[in-house]
């Protein structure tokens, strides 16, 4: 029997009072609670001053919402070690963890603060991982994400990517029954949300350039469909395609120098390629149906696309330099949206079975589809950079909010931005070279 | 050309019959509907028309703009579609073809046909579906006699519904075009 977990952890993240949008962010980690590894987090002792945020919550909370680790509760702690010397292994061993961490937080002269950490294999009694960082105040949470990258890769084996953004899109609802439109980034937990463009207009179909540096987007601005390239340190934006009829579903090329979008100006939607040095436009698709939402495959050879040639909608792959499509999806009603995981063997796309509309993934080797949704109303599943999970928008009475999903489908979370509805989710790439 | 004015001469029955019917109450939805289905002569449609049309404007106590009355079908400017379809329902030609009859008597009246969606589904592919839909809409209103240069498009996809719940009979009204008027006269 698959024992409910339902942990809700509801918090109000120090550095988002100092945003504008004031969210409160929850998880809610909806886990088949099997499999998962125990794991101790100390709270970090600190001298000098009160560190702002809680380093060890966050490391435990990343670990908790991986999906792979259970961290054990705070109050059934047998003791508060913070030092290598103040570890009595045996305590550790007959709580039946098999990791523990520590660490301590001072603060240097400069009021920078100075965050060490150890992780201990607590079965051999042997120190695995310890690292020194230096930040400022504004960093910290960062700098627990990538504490949580750094223990996840020691023990999972893959890289971990708590320490990445999501882009994503807010609708409000005025008062007046009009809407506002923001295009937000927040790290991967959810905190930390900034808003990059607000809108009257609608905003959708967020992309990262893959140096995460630049968000391309479909806007509605001066009531036309465009779509705009933001530069996320400046501001500044630039508008890269305003033709005649549909501007959407901008896709980054894996070198970052060219963008697949949907154009309708030389009749129906079709695929074309702007080369963003040159500004040239190429067109990749002909059929007498819809063709939209293109992605690259890692390798940059081919893209992936949506197509109603056959009349339902379903996946195909064309190369690059343009040719044959091959249609890639046969089950179910409608297959769209498709993207791929990093090491290019899987596709995420949206499965329709029945009229319900939930995310699946594509085994390109075996050709095994696996669904890992059981709601109704899901959209925009893109890969974490590690492969490890899905991010989608789910739909449910009370608005539209994020979730994740972990790969094998076992573990769900909810993360909801508690005013308006929340779509549009994008996984950014890795902050830093693996 | 045959085919044109057959589709003129149905159209412009449909709204002699319609137009006509509003005052007199009488007449039920099945008839309605039979006569939008009937291919019916071209003498017949001809004979009929003008005057037809002059009682939108004139002979009712609307005193209004025409596009408003609500006694008129032109006063409908929104029409529905099946899920992931984009041809016109027949019971909405009858709508289209009264305001393509406007936009052929009105060479300065300009207009923007907003294609929706409703939820379900991608959203980029449903600003596809909305753009189809609105091509459908246009394509029937330049048959009947308005021209492409009075129309333009814009698809909206799912982005703005109507209804806001996440029920069939939301997303049926979603599944719409509007015909906005910029410039009426």
């Amino acid at each position: 029997m698959i024992r409910k977990l339902l942990l809700t952890i509801a918090l109000l993240a120090a550095s988002s009072l100092l945003t504008a949008q004031q969210d409160i962010i929850e998880f809610t980690v909806d886990s088949g609670g099997v499999g998962t590894e125990l794991i101790a987090v100390v709270p970090f002792s600190w001298q000098g001053s009160q560190p702002p945020i809680d380093v060890a919550e966050v490391i435990a909370n990343n670990m908790e919402r991986s999906g792979l680790f259970s961290p054990i509760a705070r109050s059934d702690l047998p003791a508060t070690p913070s030092e290598a010397s103040d570890v009595i292994f045996r305590n550790w061993q007959l709580l039946g963890t098999p990791s523990l961490v520590i660490g301590a937080i001072e603060t240097d002269a400069s009021g920078e603060f100075i965050v060490r950490f150890r992780l201990f294999d607590v079965n051999t009694a042997r120190q695995a991982l310890g690292f020194e960082f230096q930040v400022p105040a504004s960093k910290l949470r960062s700098i627990a994400h990538r504490i949580s990258d750094l223990i996840f890769e020691h023990l999972t084996g893959v890289p971990g990517a708590f320490d990445t953004r999501i882009a994503y899109v807010t609708e409000r609802i005025l008062a007046d029954g009009s809407s506002r439109y923001a295009l937000n980034i927040a790290d991967s937990d959810g905190f930390n949300s900034r808003n990059m463009l607000e809108s009257s207009q609608p905003v959708l179909s967020p992309a990262w350039s893959p140096d995460g540096r630049r968000l391309a987007y479909v806007s509605y601005e001066n009531r036309q469909a465009q779509i705009m390239v933001q530069n996320l340190a400046t501001g500044k934006r630039r508008r890269v395609a305003n033709f005649p009829g549909l501007n959407g579903a901008p896709a980054w090329s894996p070198d970052g120098k060219k963008l697949a979008m949907t154009l309708s100006k030389d009749g129906n939607p079709e695929i074309y390629i702007l080369n963003l040095d040159s500004n040239r436009l190429r067109r990749l698709t002909k059929s007498v149906g819809i063709d939209t939402e293109a992605a690259w495959a890692p390798d940059g050879q081919s893209l992936v696309f949506t197509s109603s040639r056959s009349g339902k909608p379903n996946i195909y792959q064309i190369p690059a330099a343009g040719g044959h499509a091959t249609r890639l999806t046969f089950e179910g009603t409608y297959n769209a949206r498709a993207s791929f995981s990093a090491d290019g063997t899987k596709l995420v796309h949206v499965h329709a079975v029945e009229g319900k509309f939930k995310i699946a993934v594509l085994d390109l080797e075996t050709q095994r589809l696996q669904v890992l949704t059981d709601s109704w109303l899901d959209e925009s599943p893109s890969f974490a950079p590690n492969g490890s999970m899905i991010l989608y928008s789910t739909t449910t009475a009370s608005g539209g909010s994020l979730a994740a999903v972990s790969v094998d489908g076992r573990v769900r979370q909810r993360l909801a931005v508690q005013h308006g509805e929340v779509r549009e989710p994008a996984w950014s790439p890795y902050r830093h070279t693996h | 050309m045959m085919q044109t004015t057959l589709k003129l001469a149905v159209a412009l029955i449909v709204s002699a019959f319609l137009f006509g019917c509003t005052s007199q109450d009488t007449m039920d939805d099945d008839t309605q509907a039979t006569v939008v289905d009937q291919s019916t002569s071209a003498d017949d449609a001809d004979s009929d028309d003008a005057d037809s049309i002059a009682m939108v404007t004139e002979d009712t106590n609307w005193e209004g703009h025409a596009l408003d009355n609500p006694e008129s079908l032109l006063s409908t400017k929104t029409v529905y579609f099946d899920f992931d379809r984009a041809d016109v329902r027949p019971q909405d030609r009858s709508t289209i073809e009264a305001h393509a009859q406007w936009l052929q008597s009105h060479p300065n009246a300009r207009i923007v046909l907003e294609g929706h969606a409703d939820e379900r589904g991608t959203r980029e592919y449903n600003n596809a579906l909305g753009e189809s839909r609105a091509k459908a809409v246009r394509s029937l209103m330049t048959l009947i006699g308005g021209s492409a240069q009075q129309i333009q498009l814009l698809s909206y996809g799912e982005e703005r519904p109507a209804n806001r719940a996440h029920t069939e009979e939301a997303w049926a009204a979603n599944r719409r075009v509007v015909i906005e008027y910029l410039t009426r006269e």
